[in-house]
């Protein structure tokens, strides 16, 4: 039953978590990770690369013009090689087609006139066959003869007849004629041509192969036998041309590509100078360099830019200077108004105690009157010591002294220096977490200050009850904690503690002469170190303010050692007790409540038990209000508990005070958290994460 | 007895109630308001201590220090409203043996007063060595081969404290109650400003110090002798 309720329980918060953080990626396929470290390992040499291409955009221009142009380059070539090869094909073509023509009708002439005077009687077909074959020959002969090397002519039979041997000249070899060709020969009158690859038998020569057109036409010999005459102009004279402009046209290409990729290079150096010039004279203007200025030549537009540049710093100059002067004014004022403030406040001062030393001899009143006067004069003083300070701050005159300190030996000084403070209000200053030395790189005027401010607070808002500070270091930084258990801090009052002159309750008497400008001038302190001040609290639970330094004073903080919110905060009890309660409810389901009372180490009060059992009623988690101060890396910490915070505050607070005594706090404090380490970074997240 | 103290303060009203202060502790009192006057009257009365403020019509405090330090070692507490470090640093290097930061109280006041004064009523025969230095704690005088070097009275209890134990490092808050008599830690850059001045004055080279020797991290020690 337990086991059942808990499993969709815990994988709830599980996949909102995941959505929130928009890690959606890492429910990627296995293949994932493998194809991405494929992709790392690619990119790795390339990235210096890619990093210049994306920086520099005068490679990019060239780059695009290069690419462009040969893409222009080809085209143009394209066309002019097509129309040149056209041009070439039909000069060619007519003057073939003339020349085949004339053959065609001198061998038709030739035919008829052969077959009119040499009758056709009754020859023999062997002399015939003879005849016509030597006809042919020389029919062949003469017709080459017209053109050696321009064209061949060939001469087949339509017929398959063996006796009439194909005559050819040139060696063509007869199987060039494509059948295509042929057969539209043999079954047409007209002329046809087409172009092939002619092929030569006389291999002697090696001759190679070349493209010519062929035009045949159906012709009947001197016996009025139809054959086939064809005419091959081999085309190697236009290829030759061809080629000759394909070479021209590509060298000419080539450089016209390298040519506009130097112009647009030198272009866009023109362009691009200045503005390099610009950016790195912009740099060195935010680096300080207020003189800076950039070079103007001419009138163009780059001019114009460097004009409108160099007015830009002259304004920014004589702002930055105005500013500076009236800072500068600002805290003359500033140590003026305190050598003017101050000398006659040490007469003041003197003259009280003066009187005050005397007061024996007045009369009651007067003696009272001295009193006060020396008490106020105190107050007076450290107001305006502390209004001093924090103008310094504003001024920006606040400068950091940073050494090595060990926070323990601070944390001594101030708790000596509080224990009289103590002892009156009757609680006691204790420290956790002194085993080992806590140094880091800090201003101990500052840093004991701060906690000074912190431990005062601690002790006078802790009613009495005991004051715990806690110290830790991890990672790159170090923490201290100061926790109290007093009245606490209602919700959203933890934003405000550090606001100027804010008071808890305007309407409480002050007990105690705070100026209101302590936690202000700490939370500039830990500024000033690049740390945090935060603070946590919950009304009648106590609270707690958390200073978190770097280690060393230029390392960002990235987490702080010690949780803002306690470990024995109401939340985290109620959380601790519902662990154990889950725990023990699956040991022995039917006893949980009896088990818990008779161990007795859980400071829960019995009559808060049952509803904290209960993880899935909010309203047993009481509020808490947290507060990131000067960075923000745990928001989801504070963001966390917020929501329940108006329900908070409803009935079980009456028993969540009446249980603060410090007995069983102390039991919480030292042990049976569940599992939780004090001193780690992750711990404030799981207890964020639990929360949720 | 020795109290005469010379107030240089513009402030009537301040003048007037130190010495209402320092006649209640038995000191003996003389003030001067201008700077331009105030070393005239120091060599007329002669004075066991100097309280100094900082800010003077005519010559300011620090030009005043360093006219006074010129002829004298006598002690020069400063008066001052400002406790930003370059003030304070800068009061100190002109020659001031101690500070204080107005508004104060007489206790206060007195305290760093008796301290500064208490030095000179304790002397004791003692030769000690330090480097090449021999010290004459009662003499009061510290020589390299014979020849004497001037030191002020606080210099010379810095150099004093740090030769009589040659084996210890001292940090800069023992130094500060030894030397200037402050029960809590105070300032440490009084130390600071003043083993800066005393180097330059006992060491071969100022900038490789070998009698005072920094201590990275803990203080000062008294080098090898």
């Amino acid at each position: 039953m337990t086991g059942g309720t808990t499993a969709p329980k815990a994988g709830r918060p599980g996949r909102g978590r995941r959505f929130q953080g928009g890690r959606l990626l890492q429910d990627a396929p296995a293949g994932g990770p493998v194809l991405r470290l494929v992709i790392r390992l690619l990119r790795r040499p390339l990235l210096p690369v890619m990093r210049l291409w994306r920086r520099n955009i005068q490679l990019r221009v060239v780059a695009a013009t290069l690419v462009m142009s040969l893409g222009v380059v080809l085209l143009l070539g394209f066309v002019v090689i097509g129309q040149v090869r056209n041009g070439l094909v039909e000069a060619k073509e007519k003057a073939a087609q003339s020349q085949a023509e004339g053959g065609f009708s001198v061998a038709q002439e030739k035919a008829d006139a052969s077959s009119s005077t040499g009758g056709r009687g009754g020859d023999g077909t062997d002399s015939t066959t003879a005849g016509t074959n030597s006809w042919r020959t020389d029919l062949v002969e003469q017709l080459a003869s017209g053109g050696p090397g321009a064209f061949n002519v060939v001469a087949l039979s339509a017929d398959p007849l063996p006796k009439r041997a194909p005559r050819t000249s040139g060696g063509v070899d007869l199987s060039s004629i494509p059948p295509d060709l042929r057969r539209s020969v043999v079954g047409g009158t007209g002329e046809f041509k087409t172009y092939a690859q002619v092929k030569y038998t006389d291999a002697s020569d090696d001759r190679k192969p070349e493209p010519a057109l062929i035009i045949g036409k159906r012709l009947n010999d001197v016996d009025r036998h139809p054959y086939e005459l064809y005419y091959l102009f081999p085309l190697t004279q236009e290829e030759q041309s061809l080629n000759l402009v394909k070479r021209t046209l590509a060298t000419a290409g080539l450089f016209v590509v390298v040519l506009l990729g130097a112009i647009a290079w030198l272009v866009v150096r023109q362009v691009v100078t200045p503005v390099r010039m610009a950016a790195g004279i912009a740099e060195r203007l935010s680096t300080g360099l207020l003189h800076e200025r950039m070079k103007v030549t001419g009138e163009d537009d780059i001019a114009r830019l460097g004009e409108a540049f160099n007015k830009m710093a002259q304004n920014l100059q004589l702002k930055i200077q105005q500013l500076e002067e009236l800072s500068r004014m600002q805290r003359r004022f500033v140590s003026d108004v305190s050598h003017e403030l101050r000398t006659p406040l040490t007469t003041v001062r003197m003259a009280a105690d003066v009187i005050h030393e005397s007061r024996e001899d007045f009369d009651p009143a007067t003696s009272r009157s001295a009193e006060l006067l020396v008490g106020q004069i105190d107050r007076f003083e450290s107001l305006l010591a502390d209004l001093l300070e924090i103008s310094r701050f504003d001024a920006g005159a606040a400068a950091l002294e940073a050494e090595p300190i060990d926070l323990r030996e601070v944390v001594r000084r101030v708790i000596d220096a509080a224990a009289p403070l103590a002892e009156r209000k009757g609680s006691t200053v204790r420290v956790a977490g002194d085993e080992q030395p806590v140094v880091a790189e800090a201003d101990a005027r500052r840093v004991e200050r701060m906690l000074r401010n912190l431990v005062v607070n601690a002790v006078e808002h802790g009613e009495g009850r005991d004051v715990v500070v806690r110290l830790g270091a991890a990672g790159g930084a170090v923490a201290v904690a100061v926790r109290d258990y007093g009245v606490g801090l209602k919700p959203g009052e933890a934003t405000r503690v550090f606001n100027r002159f804010w008071r808890a309750d305007p309407a409480r008497a002050r007990t105690t002469g705070g100026t209101g400008l302590g936690l202000s001038i700490a939370v500039e302190d830990a500024r000033l170190h690049g740390g945090w001040l935060q603070a946590w609290g919950e009304p009648g639970g106590g609270s707690q303010f958390r200073l978190t330094l770097p280690r060393t004073a230029d390392e960002p903080l990235r987490g702080s050692p010690i949780p803002l919110e306690p470990e024995d905060s109401r939340g985290n009890r109620a959380r601790a007790a519902a662990a154990v309660a889950d725990k023990s409810a699956r040991q022995v389901p039917n006893t949980a409540f009896p088990v818990r009372g008779a161990t007795g180490t859980l400071p829960v009060p019995p009559g808060q038990a049952p509803r904290a059992t209960a993880v899935v009623d909010p309203t047993a988690l009481p509020g808490s209000g947290s507060r990131v101060v000067a960075r923000k890396p745990d928001e989801s910490h504070g963001a966390a508990p917020a929501p329940r915070e108006g329900r908070g505050t409803g009935p079980g607070d009456g028993s969540a005070a009446g249980s603060a005594e410090p007995g069983g706090r102390r039991v919480d404090v030292d042990g049976e958290g569940p599992g939780r380490t004090s001193a780690s970074e992750t711990s404030e997240r799981e207890g964020s994460t639990r929360g949720r | 007895m020795k109290g005469r103290v010379l107030v240089v303060d513009d402030d009537t009203a301040l003048a007037e109630m130190l010495g209402i202060v320092l006649r209640g502790e038995g000191f003996e009192p003389s003030f001067v308001a201008d700077g331009d006057k105030a070393l005239a009257a120091f060599r007329d009365a002669k004075p066991d201590l100097v309280l100094l403020d900082l800010m003077l019509p005519g010559r300011d405090g620090i030009e005043v220090c360093r006219q006074i330090r010129a002829e004298s070692g006598v002690p020069i507490v400063m008066l001052t409203a400002k406790s930003d470090t370059v003030d304070v640093v800068v009061g100190l290097e002109s020659g001031a043996d101690d500070y204080i930061v107005k508004p104060f109280k007489p206790k206060e006041l007195v305290a760093r007063i008796r301290a500064r004064l208490r030095r000179s009523e304790e002397p004791a025969p003692e030769q000690l060595t330090i480097g090449d230095l021999v010290i004459d704690v009662a003499g009061h005088s510290v020589k390299r081969d014979g020849q004497s070097i001037a030191l002020t009275p606080l210099e010379f209890d810095l150099l004093v404290a740090l030769a009589r134990k040659p084996w210890q490092v001292f940090t800069r808050e023992v130094l500060l109650e030894q030397v200037w008599g402050y029960r809590h830690a105070a300032d440490t850059r009084l130390v600071n400003v003043h083993v800066q001045r005393l180097r330059s004055k006992v060491e071969k080279d100022p900038e490789r110090p070998e009698i005072v020797v920094t201590v990275r991290g803990v203080g000062y020690k008294a080098g090898p002798s």
